[in-house]
């Protein structure tokens, strides 16, 4: 490609009209609106490289990932898995049937994540909620409690985690330090936060801790949108401050709130890197999240085929439920203004 | 080219291309045909002194070759995903270490290089290794796609100031003199009512020491981990019976802190022994620890046996535990890496590197250096040579290491919080067994 070329080319658009940059052209086209839509290159030209880029990187894998839960992939055919003979609907059957060891965990997983995922958007959506209430009224110190509410969220997400785990630790933790060693409590015995019934409700503390800046921020950013004069009416008219809020905060952040909680629910319920850092690679039963089932199926024992069916179907599940909420709960283009 | 819009989007494609192709080109200019890339397990107390301890071998072999080596070493945790994701994109490295147990499992991915030819002569024929070691290789019949490297067995280490103050004087032999003693050292040193010293401590947590134990324990009771037609039998009564022994130090004999059910570190039950919390623990090879930190006091014995004197499976006392080497089927170095798998298996390099992680040689030519006469290294070298069995050699062990030794981690997590039954272990061990029975 010589310089002369795009040089000639910038010339011959110079002399032409706007509307038709095309040389070579009959020139009677030129001026007739509305033009006729033509076939050209030039768009398709420009969005290539992003699509290949957004094939090889995105779609690609995701592709990938639902063929191999139709074949039967393990460490015999790792080196060849493209000869990994087809089993057609096997590996979902196994992961499926409530009779089997493996499709009643899977059962029971999906039942806790949901749980969990409730548990774990209610309170930090609850938490944001109040957070960026408390901060949008105006007094000292505000820009401070602000940025160290954020902390938790700026913080890369393994070093807050692995933090968390040091505290939780049932011999030398600072948590049992404070419950047990300076205010007595469990009759002085050490409970563990790491095992058991308890590893769920740790595993809840440290999502809610690390996600609810998130809603914190997005909240505050939306409340920021609300006109003072509609308080300022309603407080003339002997609105409380609790009417205000329902009748007024609430509605007007709506738009702001469908996105939110869809985002958070989603990221929850795939959580993964809570539980590997507290729990290394395999949880406790009793807090088994999904992806880390997936993740012990498919690395533990190197049975990717299974994995790889129980993350289509996960894929499915999130994908139903995300149509619906969008048609249902997110406002319609028409109507949000 | 007419128009500059065009010519800009045809130069972007281009340039993208370009981009993708020359990140492919990347790779294999690494290549070069005097260095070669070698993973090595974490053998010292930590990464980077296992680092130094290999780098004069690993100098002495540039020395005497001209190749160089990239030297990466990688911790447990992370070494058997490392090497999957290798396996999977066939870009790994030119030489590895693995875990022996894992050997059949690699073997059957076809990733490695088989120990023939050019290979089998460059660690000079099998006849130089031990054969308990060697047996480790690959599954039975077929040719060994890994060489021994490292030599390892359990054995019992106690602490001999806790046994003089308890008026032990010698070592327990059988399970239940060990379970006598093991109660006899657990006591409230500080008069909180609480126990702070116990009899024995162990990594509940740990997924890979816990199988080790489910394999032992249960041959010991006449059991196995597989029938003679190779399904498993993890919740047969024998097995069952050798986890209730384990899980009972905890749950019932109590000579086990509940706090070891969070351990996931097997450096972390030595230093329990080491700070006088414990007195006796399972272990392959906790001298390195020991020697870092000064302590002196400690003694080792036979892992304790349910009949004394019982021979063939019944008296294993441990698996034939061990660091094996592969080379890269993959490699685009191959003859280097040959090199360093017939140096690092050399008489004289044995004697160092073992040495400097007290392991024991897996050739026979080293062993005899006044290095390995030590009564640590006789115990553990009687252990390996006599009463060791290979952990069972077939392509899906990994998957019962996961699946037993996560069912004992569990059970000890439900010991420290509750109680456990003996019909909690059966189905715990019951609900691994039918995973396991699944994959088959």
């Amino acid at each position: 490609m010589s310089h002369s070329a795009l040089d000639s080319g910038t010339a011959a658009e110079g002399s032409k009209s706007a509307i038709d940059p095309e040389p070579g052209q009959p020139q009677g086209v030129t001026g007739q609106p509305p033009r006729k839509p033509r076939r050209s290159f030039l768009p398709y030209g420009l969005i290539l490289p992003a699509a290949i880029l957004e094939i090889l990187i995105h779609i690609g894998p995701m592709l990938l990932g639902i063929w191999i839960a139709f074949i039967s992939l393990t460490q015999l055919n790792l080196t060849n898995w493209l000869n990994a003979p087809f089993v057609g609907l096997q590996n979902f059957v196994n992961g499926l049937n409530p009779e089997s060891t493996i499709g009643q965990a899977f059962f029971s997983t999906v039942g806790r994540t949901l749980g969990y995922t409730i548990l774990v958007v209610g309170f930090s959506w609850i938490l944001g909620m109040a957070g960026a209430v408390f901060l949008s009224s105006n007094f000292k110190g505000r820009a401070i409690l602000r940025t160290f509410f954020l902390v938790p969220y700026a913080l890369p997400a393994y070093v807050g985690t692995i933090a968390w785990a040091f505290m939780f630790n049932q011999r030398d933790g600072a948590v049992n330090q404070i419950l047990v060693d300076t205010f007595h409590l469990f009759g002085d015995e050490r409970p563990f936060w790491l095992l058991g019934q308890n590893s769920f409700g740790a595993m809840i503390v440290v999502n809610i801790w690390q996600l609810w800046p998130f809603a914190f921020l997005m909240l505050m950013a939306a409340l920021q949108n609300v006109p003072n004069e509609v308080y300022e009416a309603a407080a003339i008219d002997g609105a409380t401050l609790w009417q205000q809020f329902r009748t007024i905060t609430l509605p007007m952040v709506r738009p702001a709130n469908g996105v939110l909680l869809m985002v958070m629910s989603l990221w929850t319920f795939n959580q993964f890197n809570i539980p590997f850092v507290l729990f290394g690679a395999s949880s406790p039963k009793e807090a088994t999240l999904v992806s880390p089932l997936i993740y012990q199926n498919s690395f533990g024992s190197w049975n990717f085929g299974l994995g790889g069916a129980m993350s289509v179907l996960l894929l499915i599940a999130l994908f139903i439920a995300s149509v619906f909420y969008i048609r249902m709960v997110l406002p319609k283009g028409a109507d949000n203004d | 080219m007419k128009n500059p819009l065009k010519v800009l989007s045809a130069l972007t494609a281009i340039a993208s291309l370009a981009l993708g192709l020359s990140a492919c080109g990347g790779s294999s200019q690494q290549a070069t045909s005097d260095t070669i890339t070698y993973w090595a397990s974490d053998q010292g107390n930590s990464l980077d002194d296992t680092a130094a301890k290999l780098k004069p071998s690993l100098d002495r072999f540039t020395e005497k070759t001209g190749v160089k080596v990239n030297l990466e070493v990688i911790s447990w945790t992370d070494l058997y995903n490392r090497i999957l994701t290798a396996v999977t994109s066939g870009d790994g490295p030119d030489v590895l270490n693995i875990g022996n147990t894992w050997a059949v499992t690699l073997q059957e991915t076809g990733a490695f290089e088989p120990v023939e030819g050019k290979l089998l002569e460059a660690v000079g024929g099998k006849d130089r290794f031990l054969k308990t070691s060697w047996s480790t290789g690959g599954a039975e019949g077929k040719t060994p796609t890994s060489v021994p490297l490292y030599g390892l067995a359990y054995n019992m280490y106690y602490n001999t100031k806790l046994f003089k103050e308890a008026g032990i004087e010698k070592a327990p032999v059988t399970w239940d003199e060990f379970v006598a003693d093991a109660k006899k050292l657990t006591k409230d040193t500080n008069g909180d009512g609480k126990p702070d010293q116990w009899g024995f401590t162990a990594a509940g947590a740990s997924v890979s020491a816990n199988s080790h134990q489910a394999f032992i324990r249960g041959l010991q009771n006449g059991g196995s981990l597989f029938d003679k037609d190779g399904k498993p039998t993890f919740d047969s009564g024998p097995q069952v019976e050798g986890v209730k022994q384990f899980i009972d130090l905890m749950a019932t004999d109590k000579v086990m802190s509940p706090s070891d059910a969070e351990i996931s570190q097997g450096s972390q039950k030595v230093d329990n022994l080491i700070n006088g919390k414990a007195a006796m623990m399972f272990d392959q090879s906790p001298l390195k620890n020991f020697d870092a930190r000064g302590f002196k006091d400690w003694g080792v014995a036979p892992m304790p046996m349910v009949s004394i004197g019982a021979t063939g499976a019944a008296g294993t006392q441990s698996h034939v535990a061990g660091i094996n080497l592969s080379v890269f089927k993959n490699s685009k170095n191959k003859d280097n890496a040959i090199k360093l798998a017939g140096f690092l298996t050399s008489d004289a390099e044995q004697v160092a590197l073992n040495k400097a992680y007290s392991s024991l040689p897996v050739v026979t030519g080293a062993s005899s250096d006044a290095a390995f006469q030590t009564a640590e290294v006789k115990a553990k070298n009687d252990a390996l040579a006599n009463h060791a069995m290979p952990m069972p050699l077939i392509a899906k062990e990994g998957q019962m290491e996961t699946l037993t030794g996560t069912a004992i981690k569990n059970l000890f997590a439900k010991a420290a919080t509750g109680t456990v039954s003996e019909a909690d272990i059966k189905s715990a061990l019951k609900d691994a067994n039918n995973q396991m029975a699944a994959a088959q």
